[in-house]
């Protein structure tokens, strides 16, 4: 805001100073001492980039705020009408409207739009997609040659994680080694739900029949919360579990014990694939048979037959 | 100019007051409990439900959707299309095409005197309008009632009111119909009342499209209550596949019922700007149209434009549940891409129906309260079109993290960010018009400041939203929650109850009790602040929408929510007690222009006869000239107005 008055130049030059003080006070506060605090922490790549991102985003946002607040306060207190329900007259043609100002303003916004355009893009891509779900075919992916695998399958209502690297098992509890740069492959048995890795700053929808890969890289170890965050039915609130970032090796350690205790269970479970064809009544909780036609009547009606 | 406005108005009384409709009988027009109102509507809806139940029952007997559910969804479509139907029928919407269909001329509508009009079917522009603003605060208290109930459920992260399935039911219930709503709260009520006196018209363009947007607007409230029967749907009011189609009957109601008030708001849209564009007086060029007037055209281009892709969307939903279709299932070759694809490109607009008529509104009041000109009146107006036009390009925002179209993310996130430019015009015209104002704070101006301070929390959060590192972060989460109740409820509600107030002498004849308009204003603003301000947090700090079970560590957050929520219901229970107080307990009589307005509307003797205008007036200006000196006359109300001999003086 321009001050372009010659009669009063005293309000602008007021709201100046003090708009001047009180945001920058406001943003030196808040980036060094909210900043830092700022959900979802500092666990992955992804969650530190993404806290970046907002702690930016506000401390461009906080001016902004400010600065209209302190207008209108300014205006409320300074500009209100002295003789009571009658209408006064001020201003005149001249308030209809200042080019400069008007000139002014769409400039000033436009350029903070532009701005935060450019630097939403570069984030997300240097971020590899920022720990958001990039489809089956991800444009943006991190240099790491060889990330670890890890499925999420969501149903209703729980979230289940296989590994292929260590022969395809299948857990309720989400480990990842740190230091890993992590690729999911998020995919749904049912309706769509949505994988969001709390600590982990990672979010992408479940949709069935549908691979949606998102990429993260572990930095600190510490527990980790999923829930879902796509309405997927009556027990949605309910649909959360938890995990945990740990040393590589204690995870190596963990992995291969795990595959080792479920040989039995996974031979169970349908060979390991991007996604899954579900069962044709979701009656077999927690099977999902790719080979039987979803709607024969054998299956439907006729006894079980546990996939191989 | 349109032939209605050619003809003198005559005080002859038509010969005959209904239209004989042989086998149907006589029907239109008639007066008393035997003709045709709000309870041969009722009849007919419940007459037509039994019909078309029992006709889906014939046509698809023995069709059950979910197994073993004992629920038919053809008979259950059939029930609510037919009651629908009978709705219309029994409030007499179709006696008019029926009768043309005959070969017979019905009758013109005369003015009905009686306080019964507002419970028929009429195409009175003002009766109309007040009819909608019953309706829509009906509509209003009624998902107000679900969101205390859902704040009820939300008092503790692990005890609960409800049951799962009746909590995701009320929460469904909630969003929907406020949704519903918010489509019509200020284009239903006050684009239909005052689109045209503000233009100078005697009526609007199609006044039977007018009056049947209102009564499908009616059928469709109706229809998504009904869902509360077949014991709700558990979508959301997004209805996403393929939850939408694994659901129960209640979905039904959902899909019905957003096809019906779909019907309505294309109606509504497509009349006001057929309206605005060809019924304006001489004189009233582009440039002098009332700000308001622009925000209703810019809304009813979206109405009219954005909702069939919802109608069809639905329709394919309905062919899914009913006809064994698979548009929308991934593992018959459909895509659940497709309902999100649909229901967005619909849904995005649909928001700024809600954003837009609040800002025209506020725009309108402004200049009243501060005595200056619309700062910027061109900015304003071309910012409402931009907002209008830009927002057909931004839906997949809310698909950012669905795995759709990855690459499209940037473009999405452009877009998005580029609306807040003309959306922030209607900033430059607020703080511009306050410039070095002499503010009158009464009590539609408080509500317009309160719009400005709410919307601007809305939009800024807006911002974080659209950016997708950011949005991985709070996409689905309470953020994204307490970001639209800003916008929604933080604007465009608190824009409806300013323009109640603001408008309510000019419409009823009688000013709205100000001690007890000030008690509803603080209680709103203080409590709705405090309502939904601590859901930004309760996002970022990890709390997913539509859950009713949530982290121990946030149940002091949310019971601030919840206690607020409850206090902020109580407000409006200040302001039925003000309205029933104001209308019917002690009236007192409003005088013809309270706020001394330069609007064309205040202009009109009141109360405002049933032609508005027995002539058309003549527009030579824009009504903003507040305090300027030899400002241009406004308007040439021309002989045989209350006010011949004084033409309307600007600028005084």
């Amino acid at each position: 805001m321009t001050d372009t008055s010659t009669r009063e130049p005293r309000h602008f030059a007021r709201m100046f100073v003090l708009w001047l003080v009180v945001a920058g006070v406001a943003d030196a506060l808040f980036y060094t001492l909210a900043g830092p605090h700022v959900p979802p922490g500092t666990m992955t790549t992804s969650a530190k980039d993404n806290q970046f991102d907002f702690n930016v985003l506000l401390v461009i946002a906080l001016p902004v705020l400010i600065a209209v607040w302190i207008y209108m306060g300014y205006a409320i207190v300074m500009w209100r009408s002295t003789r009571k329900g009658v209408a006064e007259p001020v201003g005149g043609a001249v308030a209809r409207g200042n080019k400069g100002v008007q000139f002014a303003w769409i400039a000033s916004t436009s350029t903070i739009v532009m701005g935060l355009f450019v630097f939403g893009t570069v984030a997300l891509i240097n971020g590899a997609g920022s720990g958001g779900g990039e489809g089956p075919n991800p444009v943006w992916s991190p240099n790491s040659k060889a990330p670890l695998q890890v499925q999420v399958i969501g149903q209703q209502w729980k979230f289940t994680y296989r590994y292929p690297s260590f022969g395809g098992f299948e857990t309720t509890q989400l480990i990842l080694p740190n230091n890993t740069t992590i690729e999911f492959h998020v995919t749904s048995l049912d309706v769509t739900h949505d994988f969001w890795a709390y600590q982990l700053g990672v979010k992408a929808d479940a949709n069935p029949q549908l691979d949606n890969v998102a990429y993260t890289t572990t930095r600190e170890t510490g527990s980790v919360t999923v829930r879902c965050d796509e309405l997927c039915g009556i027990w949605h609130g309910a649909m959360y579990n938890y995990g945990r970032v740990i040393s590589p090796a204690a995870f190596e350690a963990w992995a291969t014990a795990t595959q080792r205790a479920s040989v039995a269970n996974t031979k169970l479970l349908p060979p390991y694939a991007l996604t899954y064809v579900p069962d044709a009544n979701g009656a077999d909780g927690g099977l999902y048979p790719t080979n039987v036609d979803p709607y024969s009547a054998s299956e439907v009606y006729g006894a079980k037959v546990a996939a191989s | 100019m349109s032939v209605i406005d050619a003809v003198p108005v005559t005080d002859s009384e038509p010969t005959e007051d209904y239209v004989n409709l042989g086998v149907f009988g006589r029907l239109t027009h008639r007066r008393g409990w035997l003709s045709q109102h709000l309870g041969t509507a009722v009849i007919g809806f419940v007459l037509g439900y039994l019909l078309g139940h029992w006709l889906g029952n014939v046509v698809a007997g023995g069709y059950s959707y979910v197994q073993n559910s004992g629920q038919n969804n053809v008979a259950d479509t059939g029930g609510l299309l037919l009651g629908v139907l009978g709705w219309l029928f029994g409030a007499g919407a179709l006696n008019y095409p029926i009768a043309k269909m005959m070969g017979r001329e019905p009758a013109e509508e005369r003015f009905d005197p009686s306080w019964t009009r507002y419970f028929r079917y009429t195409a009175d522009h003002k009766v109309v309008g007040l009819q909608y603003i019953f309706s829509v605060l009906t509509f209003l208290f009624t998902g107000g009632l679900l969101a205390m109930a859902i704040r009820t459920e939300l008092l503790s992260p692990t005890s609960h009111a409800f049951g799962p399935g009746t909590y995701i039911a009320i929460v469904s219930e909630h969003g929907t119909v406020m949704m519903m709503m918010a489509t019509s709260i200020v284009v239903g009520p006050f684009g239909n009342w005052l689109v045209p006196l503000m233009i100078g018209a005697r009526r609007t363009a199609f006044p039977r499209v007018e009056a049947f947007s209102f009564w499908t607007f009616t059928a469709g409230y109706l229809v998504i209550m009904s869902a509360l029967f077949y014991g709700g749907f558990p979508t959301g009011w997004t209805g996403y596949a393929p939850l939408q189609t694994q659901a129960g009957a209640g979905m039904m109601s959902y899909l019905v019922g957003f096809a019906v008030i779909g019907m309505g708001m294309m109606a509504a849209g497509f009349n006001l700007a057929v309206t605005i564009v060809t019924c304006r007086a001489p004189g009233l060029t582009w440039g002098r149209l009332p700000i308001f007037v622009w925000s209703v055209l810019a809304t009813a281009a979206l109405l009219t434009l954005a909702t069939p892709t919802l109608v069809a969307g639905g329709f394919l939903g309905i062919l899914d549940r009913t006809a064994q279709t698979a548009f929308y299932v991934n593992e018959h070759g459909g895509s659940s891409y497709l309902w999100q694809n649909l229901f967005w490109f619909f849904g995005h607009p649909e928001v700024y129906i809600m954003a837009l008529p609040g800002f025209g509104i506020v725009a309108e009041m402004l200049p009243v309260f501060t005595r200056k000109p619309l700062f910027a009146y061109k900015v304003a107006a071309a910012g409402m079109l931009g907002v209008a036009l830009l927002s057909f390009f931004v839906w997949q925002h809310h698909l950012f993290q669905s795995g759709i179209n990855p690459d499209m993310r940037p473009l999405f996130m452009l877009t998005t960010e580029l609306i807040s430019i003309p959306t922030g015009f209607i900033y430059l015209v607020g703080l511009g018009t306050l410039y070095k104002a002499k503010i009158r704070f009464e009590i539609p101006m408080l509500f317009a400041l309160a719009l400005f301070f709410n919307f601007l929390i809305g939009g800024v959060t807006g911002v974080f939203l659209s950016d997708v590192p950011v949005n991985v972060q709070v996409h689905g989460s309470f953020f994204v929650l307490a970001h639209f109740h800003y916008t929604i409820m933080g604007g465009l509600v608190f824009a409806f109850f300013g323009g109640i107030y603001y408008w309510f002498p000019k419409m009823t004849g009688k000013m709205m009790n100000k001690t007890l308009g000030k008690i509803h204003f603080w209680m709103m603003f203080i409590f709705f602040n405090l309502t939904f301000f601590p859901m930004f947090i309760i996002g970022l700090l990890g709390q997913p929408r539509r859950v009713f079970e949530y982290a121990q560590n946030l149940q002091t957050l949310n019971d601030i929510a919840s206690v607020s929520a409850f206090f902020l219901g109580a407000s409006f229970v200040v302001f039925v007690a003000n309205f029933v107080w104001s209308i019917f307990i002690n009236p007192v009589a409003a005088p013809p222009n309270p706020w001394d307005s330069l609007g064309l509307e205040w202009q009109t003797p009141s109360p405002v006869p049933y032609y508005n205008f027995e002539r058309i007036p003549v527009i030579m200006a824009d009504p903003y000239h507040y305090s300027e000196p030899n400002a241009p006359q406004l308007a040439d109300l021309g002989v045989g107005s209350d006010r011949t001999d004084e033409k309307v003086e600007v600028g005084k």
